[in-house]
């Protein structure tokens, strides 16, 4: 015996050692629920943590845009409309009004790490036969870069924005076929022409994306979009991302912009992610609560089982607590083993869910995050309700009258 | 006239009190035993001898009457009191081979000192293992209890009843299921522990032959007791 453990520790283990079986089977049947608990909570943490660093490395946390333009139904008098259906003007490529002023001023907020003006319009790629209509965005490259992180998509040539580069998709460049250092004609709405000269290639994952998206300098889309001087969006990075809404609102009141913040553009995320939150949430408890009525099963008959061995113990001394705390150790350790094996189960599960589940393009579906929390967790949880679900049991084995137990 | 040990005062137990049912098991048992005794305890079946062991051995109380042990009035005790004060002063061996299967022969032996202080050591087992060779049981000292013949498991139960060098020992037809041979072996054994040890015996038998090489002879007949000395023995009254 080891002499490092009390009396009720002995014979824990020693109980739950000799009924192998039981042991065996429930803290299999624990290990499956934890494992399953692990798993899917580290995956959605994992979508959670992708998603999160695809939207904010993609698109601006707050984005500034010239208000929308509402066509005002003509009133004739109380309550009469001379027009009811109210049609929506289309939306042309505006400016914003005092956007130096406005950017200036979001500069100098705290919450705010990065403003970028930019001009985005569109525009037609043109070289030889070839044409495609393109999404053109001008940048300041030093301040832009930081909030939407293009370079991270660069697969060839560089980011370089001098007046007369641009830098396009890959799939855009297949299409009209230009290669790299290739001079492409790029023609405005308007009629505004330039020759511009691809000096990167960008590949976002996306084919849509890549025959759409292409960067220039501000200046060149101010040129070709004629608004020297104006620009359609000011792009914004914040420091605390989760204020974002708040600081999009703020702005929003104090200046005529429309602010769209990435929590509102990404509503929908945001309510499946929670959705998925509460799912888990209920597995967790329904998995809790199938642990516990295990254990109390197994410890119950334990008790039934052993209620000689309990008479005999009370025979030689052993006080109504201490066999209370023989049962309550059982229930906690395992809950403690179950979940240690359970959480190596999900583990393993989930190294090779993330060999094997890959994107459409081989990246991975989601990052590996094996956060300890989540392990320390699981393990003090399925402790506790190991010992609270060995309580009923542990009570009736203190409360066994030795006479009755020895008669059996 | 020696020590006393226990002495029943007036000692009655029914069960079911107050109920339609209730039965009478004991009717004013007076009884004393002293240090060193050696009494058998003699009746037929159902006259209360296990009720009476109970009793005595501070897993059950009584109904009414008196129960004392050195001189305490354990009827003042609470709980923890009487677990504590069973634990040091009586050791039990009960009929069939009431060992605990998860332990060995020699854990079997520790746990009542493993019980009282709490943590096992190796003194302890040196104590264990010192009494199973008394017992003659050196060489299965590892086995589960299991593993060994109903006369060694016996053997192994009178080892542990002496651990914690108890004044009394309570057997409940320890020699019951055992063949002839084995019981005499057995009854041999407990006679030369209490010359040795000074342990007192308290030992319920339907043996007539053994009965008869203790000192004393009680005999409880629907719930109420006479007592016989034997030959050459000590007194035959308490
Ligand atoms: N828990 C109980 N409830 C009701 N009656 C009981 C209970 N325990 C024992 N009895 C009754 O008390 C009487 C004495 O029982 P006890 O076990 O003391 O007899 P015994 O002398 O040990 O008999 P045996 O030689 O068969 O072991 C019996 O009639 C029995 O039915
Ligand atoms: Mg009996």
């Amino acid at each position: 015996m080891n002499p490092l453990l009390p009396f009720d520790w002995i014979t824990a283990l020693r109980f739950l050692r000799e009924g192998r079986m039981q042991t065996g089977f429930i803290i299999g049947g624990i290990a499956i629920g934890v494992g399953v608990i692990v798993f899917m909570s580290a995956m959605l943490a994992g979508l959670e943590q992708n998603f999160l660093k695809r939207v904010l490395t993609s698109q601006p946390q707050v984005q500034l845009l010239p208000p929308d333009q509402i066509a005002r139904p003509l009133r004739f008098g109380e309550g009469e409309f001379a027009e009811p259906v109210v049609q929506r003007p289309s939306q042309r490529v505006r400016s914003i009004d005092q956007w130096q002023a406005i950017a200036a001023e979001a500069r100098r907020m705290e919450e705010i790490a990065v403003v970028s003006p930019s001009m985005t319009g569109s525009a037609l790629a043109v070289r030889g036969e070839a044409s495609r209509s393109i999404s053109l965005t001008g940048v300041d490259p030093e301040t832009y870069f930081q909030i939407v992180k293009v370079p991270d998509y660069l697969v060839a040539g560089q980011i370089r924005l001098s007046s007369d580069d641009i830098l396009i998709g890959v799939d855009l460049a297949r299409e009209i076929g230009a290669a790299l250092g290739d001079k492409i004609n790029v023609t405005a709405a308007s009629g505004a022409r330039r020759v511009l000269t691809i000096a990167g290639l960008l590949d976002f994952g996306m084919k849509a994306v890549n025959l759409r998206t292409t960067y220039v300098s501000l200046r060149t889309a101010q040129s070709l979009l004629g608004m020297i001087g104006g620009v359609t969006s000011i792009d914004i990075a914040v420091r605390d991302i989760y204020a974002a809404e708040t600081i999009a609102q703020r702005i929003a009141a104090a200046h005529p912009v429309q602010a769209d913040s990435w929590i509102r553009t990404n509503a929908q995320f945001f309510s499946a992610m929670r959705a998925q939150i509460n799912t888990n949430t209920l597995i967790r408890v329904f998995v809790g609560l199938s642990v516990a009525f295990g254990i109390a099963a197994v410890l119950v008959v334990s008790v039934i089982q052993r209620s000689k061995d309990i008479g005999i113990l009370r025979a030689m001394g052993a006080r109504r607590g201490q066999i209370l705390r023989v049962f309550l150790i059982q229930g906690g350790l395992l809950g403690f083993l179950g979940s240690l094996i359970g959480s190596a189960l999900g583990m393993g599960v989930l190294l090779y869910w993330h060999s094997v589940a890959r994107q459409a393009d081989g990246r991975e579906l989601f990052p590996l995050i094996l956060d300890p929390r989540l392990f320390i967790g699981a393990a003090l949880l399925a402790t506790l309700v190991g010992v609270l679900s060995a309580a009923m049991p542990a009570v009736r084995a203190a409360k066994l009258d030795p006479v009755v137990a020895i008669r059996g | 006239m020696a020590d006393e040990i226990i002495r029943l005062e007036a000692v009655t137990k029914a069960y079911n009190t107050g109920l339609p049912s209730q039965t009478q098991v004991l009717h004013g048992v007076d009884l004393t035993i002293h240090r060193g005794d050696f009494v058998a305890l003699m009746g037929p079946s159902g006259s209360g001898k296990s009720t009476l062991l109970n009793i005595i051995g501070l897993l059950d109380r009584p109904t009414s009457g008196r129960l004392s042990i050195h001189d305490t009035d354990t009827g003042a005790l609470d709980d923890v009191g009487i677990t504590r004060l069973r634990g040091r002063t009586i050791g039990f061996v009960f009929q069939y081979h009431m060992l605990i299967s998860a332990f060995t022969a020699t854990e079997n032996v520790m746990m009542p000192m493993v019980i009282d202080r709490g943590f096992p050591s190796s003194e302890i087992e040196a104590r264990a293992r010192g009494l199973l060779d008394e017992v003659g049981l050196s060489a299965v000292a590892d086995n589960l209890a299991p593993n060994m013949s109903g006369g060694q498991q016996q053997r192994v139960a009178i080892a542990r009843a002496l651990a914690m060098n108890p004044d009394l020992v309570l057997a409940d037809e320890p020699t019951g299921n055992l063949d002839t041979k084995s019981a005499a072996d057995i009854f041999a054994l407990m006679r030369r522990v209490n010359a040795a040890a000074g342990a007192s015996f308290l030992i319920v038998t339907h043996n007539i032959e053994l009965a008869k090489r203790c000192d004393r002879i009680v005999e409880v007949i629907d719930g109420r007791i006479t007592q016989y000395g034997n030959a050459g023995r000590k007194g035959a009254t308490a």
